[in-house]
């Protein structure tokens, strides 16, 4: 089975995030009023063949802690969703 | 026998040839080690230069630690045996978790090479053995991502053990602490954002970092003889 | 489609006729698009080249003059230096990261496939004015697409300039120069020769991107044209890290002797590189498209053969070094495929053919899909003598004689200096500078100087190369041909400050649309004027680049030709001073009286005067005023050193204090024409009072006038009678400018 993941890297609660704060602080001269917690993160897509949603769910997780994030300043959001079956 | 470092090579790394033309201007060997080869064999110290390995991307340092030669620097450092990392090279440190804490993106969101004046925090690392507590160095910066951040129980860890190396005088890129630069707790391991190969003489600007190239020299074995 | 196929793609009718009688049969698709990327203005100088010719390009240390990939001259020891500026304006103008960062890359390329290693960029930019948004929206993203790809691939960038006038809303200059070094015996020109030899492609995929104008050929079914223009994006994204391992992965291979040929892919992709090298080695060349690694998949030959996809590299081999080849491309993950054999050369009178083939139809159609000359590409490319007149109101006669009688004056000249200060440290301090450790003199200085060390073994030969570009668009847009000559005079002044006498000069010609008549004249003059000045300076023009169509808002911008100056300093020993001022330094003015002219100058143009007669340009005098002031930087007798331009002796003085932090008091400049005037060969200087005499003698000695004009210290930037200025109101003005109006970048959250 093809499973399609989604990683949102985000900043850990707490780390100062220059790029957000940056932006929120331009919003109001645009005529962007009241938006506030902007945060900037990454996403990364990819396809990852596996058995079952628990065992990829498993392997993602330690591909982000060892490889997608910092676990130092970043976490990771991982979303998994089952590809249809191919029919080959 | 002259000291020996060795200088690392990633793809993308670019201040590797710099940092061997400081080394043997200083009057040590300097030789270059591929990413690739799992060794360090030979070397007195290892010095993991600045550039932009595998591009930075993902982030910066992420993919090198994985090369193989950084087994070998993991293993050379747990022996004792001095590795610098400047610049890339500290990034490169904190992500293989030989130091602690990493490197966000400058405060003012731009990448910034201009002077910078460091103070000596602690004279008990391989990078500053021949300095003097309190001495201000002028050693330029060249980075993006060089905006020092740790926990607070770390922080406070690096002031206990004494681990913060270099302090910048008026902070360029938001790093906590003024941190330019740490060790570990037993000092043979050190990475700095500035570019003390860069400040080697005085026709560039700045020789202030000779004594901190000289001070790894020192460390690996010998003293400086230029 | 209703009208012809050739117009389509850009080819007139007499262009399409001609290419028939080349091929003695009528063209096929994929033949004419090759044509007309070949035959565009951008790839054959149709419209320039029968001026360009005027230029004077030989001296003795000329290695390879103008038409290859780049400059070569002998820089002693064994050493050569390669050189090339280029523009990279129009896609500046649409996508101003990628545009300014592909322009980085392409100029890199440029100079590897001489055997070079590039070891310095410099970027003149020149935006709209900073009070238009959209100007520094542009400005900031080609400061960072220059910082992001400069920085990242591993090269220097150790200068250029910016400036900003409402000449160039809309319509960007982004020029950028770069320098490499190479061991002049091993010299590689981009030749395809020996039949059988292996053309190999290095580096990235080849995608849809930069196809533009060919794009018409487009097979139908794709659906509708906004899906197309979807499929097929304009704007190319540059990869420093794909391009630092080809670099790297290409000077290896030079290094170890594994290549014939190496030609680099830029504007016209592969069909450029393969026919150059196939008719510069005098042979034909075999290019099987589907062995071309592609990004996306459905790609068509006449897609494969114009991409402009970045970061690749066309590797001439011998089949028997292929493994060897591709071992070291592998050592640096670099992507090789063999993509085409060399055939052979002319044994008929047409030359070479350039034949794409596709032996399976893995792209669509088998078989040869294209056969042309692969030299009618270059060589047969329209020349075109287009018309060219004088603006109305020009009037020649200005060109002697002073006619700045209606320049308003100045209520406040102190005010009007300060407004003019600008320091640029905001963009380039985004720019690693400092890489290689050659750069004694940064960005910022008059002219940029580095050290120069022997680029195999790294050894310090002791003498230094000098870098400035300079253009003026103010002086062009009065006289064309006399600013242009008043421009190279300046980048000479630059190199002086710097100690440095010049070696060989590279100009980017940035003009309007060649159709109007008035730019054609400007773009002829100004070449006169740069023949003029070179000839008389004995530089060499060993490179150039033409960037026609810059409109803004549907005018033509001001003629702006920058020209690119190298140096050399003999016996590199000691810093130079810089544009510094020491607190009871003696200042004086080297160089002759001044010109009561401000024709061109920014002072008049501020206050909206154009027209008149720019200031003469005595070439001997200069020459000697140049000569004189390296001599006395070289000797260590001067404390501070600046050329006068832009902004006139007062800007020169007004920069001096600001730089240093020391004010003066200068007298004996009677009014604003004086404080403002930007007429040539004038540098001001200052000196250590016990060092006053010896300089002064040295100058009497060498025929070179001198005025004293003041002396250096305290807190104010005093004329008497004109300026008084607190030296923190002109710091300030001067320090935050940029900032304020880009955005503080560098200071702590």
């Amino acid at each position: 089975m093809t499973f399609s993941i989604h990683v949102e890297v985000r900043l850990r609660p707490g780390i100062a995030d220059p790029q957000g704060a940056t932006i929120e602080r331009a919003l109001p001269t645009l005529g962007f009023d009241g938006v506030s917690g902007v945060s900037v993160g990454k996403s990364i897509r990819f396809e990852v063949e596996g058995t079952d949603e628990a065992s990829v769910r498993a392997q993602v997780d330690d591909l982000c802690d060892r490889f997608l994030t910092n676990p130092v300043i970043e976490e990771a959001v991982v979303t998994i969703e089952q590809l249809e079956q191919a029919t080959s | 026998m002259s000291v020996r470092v060795g200088v690392l090579v990633f793809p993308g790394s670019n201040c590797e040839q710099d940092v061997v033309w400081a080394v043997e201007h200083l009057g040590a060997q300097a030789e270059l080690l591929w990413h690739g080869d799992g060794s360090v064999s030979g070397v007195d110290a290892v010095v993991v230069p600045g550039g932009f390995a595998h591009g930075d991307y993902l982030r910066p340092g992420a993919i090198a630690r994985f090369s193989p030669v950084m087994e070998a620097v993991t293993e050379f450092a747990r022996g004792g045996g001095p590795v610098v990392g400047i610049c890339n090279g500290f990034q490169v440190l904190t992500e293989a978790g030989l130091l602690p804490g990493a490197l966000q993106k400058n405060a003012g969101l731009k990448f910034l090479c201009a002077p910078a004046v460091l103070e000596v925090v602690t004279t008990r690392s391989v990078l500053t053995g021949d300095a003097t507590v309190g001495q201000r160095l002028s050693v330029p910066v060249n980075h993006f991502e060089g905006n020092y951040t740790c926990d607070d129980r770390t922080l406070a860890s690096l002031r206990d053990d004494d681990c913060i190396v270099l302090r910048y005088v008026d902070n360029p890129n938001g790093s906590v602490d003024d941190i330019a630069g740490i060790c570990n707790r037993e000092g043979n391991v050190v990475g700095l954002m500035p570019h003390p190969e860069r400040a080697v003489d005085e026709l560039l600007g700045s020789a202030d970092g000779r004594v901190l190239l000289g001070s790894l020299l020192s460390a690996a074995g010998t003293s400086v003889t230029a | 489609m209703s009208e012809p196929v050739h117009r389509a793609l850009g080819l007139t009718d007499d262009e399409a006729a001609e290419i028939e009688s080349i091929l003695g049969r009528e063209p096929n698709h994929l033949e004419l698009a090759m044509y007309a990327v070949m035959w565009s203005e951008h790839c054959s100088y149709k419209s320039s080249r029968i001026h360009l010719k005027r230029l004077p390009t030989e001296a003795p240390w000329v290695l390879v003059g103008p038409g290859e990939n780049a400059g070569v001259i002998d820089v002693g020891d064994g050493i050569a230096a390669a050189i090339r500026i280029e523009s990279h304006n129009h896609p500046s103008a649409i996508e101003p990261y990628q545009g300014a960062a592909t322009g980085a890359g392409g100029i890199l390329r440029d100079i590897f496939t001489m055997g070079a290693r590039p070891i310095a960029l410099m970027d003149p930019l020149r935006f709209g004015p900073l009070d238009d948004p959209r100007s520094r929206w542009i400005a900031e993203g080609v400061v960072s697409g220059i910082s992001g790809y400069g920085n990242s691939v591993g090269v220097p960038t150790v200068g250029g300039e910016t400036v900003f006038d409402a000449t160039y809303t809309g319509n960007p200059l982004v020029n950028v120069l770069c320098l490499g070094l190479l061991p002049a015996d091993r010299l590689v020109l981009g030749a395809a020769t020996g039949e059988g030899n292996l053309a190999v492609l290095l580096g990235s995929t080849t995608g849809r991107d930069g196809i533009g104008g060919v794009s018409v050929l487009a097979s139908a079914g794709f659906g509708d044209e906004d899906a197309d223009a979807e499929k097929r994006p304009s704007v190319q994204v540059g990869d420093p890290f794909e391009e630092k391992r080809l670099i790297e992965a290409c000077l290896a291979l030079l290094d170890a002797g594994l290549v014939v040929g190496i030609q680099d892919l830029g504007g016209a992709g592969l069909t450029c590189a393969t026919s150059e090298t196939a008719s510069r080695g005098h042979a034909g060349m075999d290019v099987d498209v589907a062995a071309v690694p592609r990004r996306e998949p459905g790609m068509e030959a006449f897609e494969v053969m114009t991409s402009e996809s970045q970061e690749r590299m066309l590797a001439i081999v011998e089949p028997g070094s292929l493994d060897e080849v591709l071992e070291i491309c592998d050592r640096w993950e670099v992507r090789a495929s063999v993509v085409g054999t060399v055939t052979a050369g002319p044994d008929r009178s047409d030359g070479g053919r350039l034949r794409i083939v596709d032996p399976d139809g893995t792209l669509g159609d088998a078989g040869v899909l294209a056969d042309i000359p692969a030299a009618s590409l270059h060589d047969a490319a329209p020349l075109y003598d287009r018309p060219q007149r004088p603006p109305e109101g020009f009037d020649l006669d200005a060109r002697i004689g002073p006619s700045s009688g209606e320049v308003p004056e100045s209520n406040d000249p102190g005010a009007d200096l300060v407004a003019m200060l600008c320091d640029t440290s905001w963009v380039w301090r985004q720019y690693d500078h400092q890489l290689f450790v050659n750069t004694v003199v940064g960005p910022g200085a008059d002219a940029t100087l580095l050290r120069l060390r022997d680029p195999l073994s790294g050894a310090d030969t002791g003498r230094g190369l000098a870098l400035t570009t300079d253009g003026n668009h103010r002086w062009c847009a009065v006289d064309p041909r006399v600013g242009t000559a008043l421009v190279v005079a300046e980048a000479m002044a630059n190199l002086a400050c710097v100690g440095a006498h010049a070696l060989a000069l590279v100009n980017c010609l940035n003009f309007g649309n060649p159709e109007h008549p008035e730019v054609m004249w400007q773009l002829s003059e100004a070449i006169d004027g740069m023949a003029d000045a070179c000839e008389a300076f004995g530089i060499p023009v060993v490179g150039g680049n033409v960037s026609l169509y810059n409109e803004s808002q549907g005018t033509d911008i001001d003629p702006s030709p920058v020209v690119g100056l190298l140096g050399m300093v003999d016996e590199l020993v000691r810093r130079p001073p810089g544009p510094r001022l020491v607190a009871g330094g003696r200042l004086v003015v080297i160089g002759p009286p001044p010109q009561r002219e401000l024709a061109g100058s920014r002072f008049a143009y501020d206050r909206g005067h154009r027209g008149g007669g720019l200031p003469a340009l005595d070439f001997g005098l200069h020459a000697e005023v140049a000569r004189t002031v390296a001599g006395l930087v070289n000797s260590g007798l001067l404390a501070g050193v600046h050329d006068v331009a832009e902004g006139g002796v007062g800007l020169a003085l007004a920069e001096m204090a600001v730089h240093s932090g020391e004010g003066f008091s200068a007298a004996r400049i009677d009014d604003a024409v004086d404080l403002f005037s930007e007429a040539p060969s004038r540098i001001v200087v200052c000196v250590e009072p016990e060092q006053l005499t010896t300089v002064l003698n040295v100058c009497e000695s060498a025929g070179v006038p001198t005025t004293r004009i003041g002396v250096a210290g305290g807190d104010r930037l005093m004329v008497k009678g004109l300026v008084d200025v607190a030296l923190e109101e002109a710091t300030v003005a001067w320090r935050d400018r940029l900032p304020n109006a880009l955005g503080h970048g560098t200071t702590q959250g």
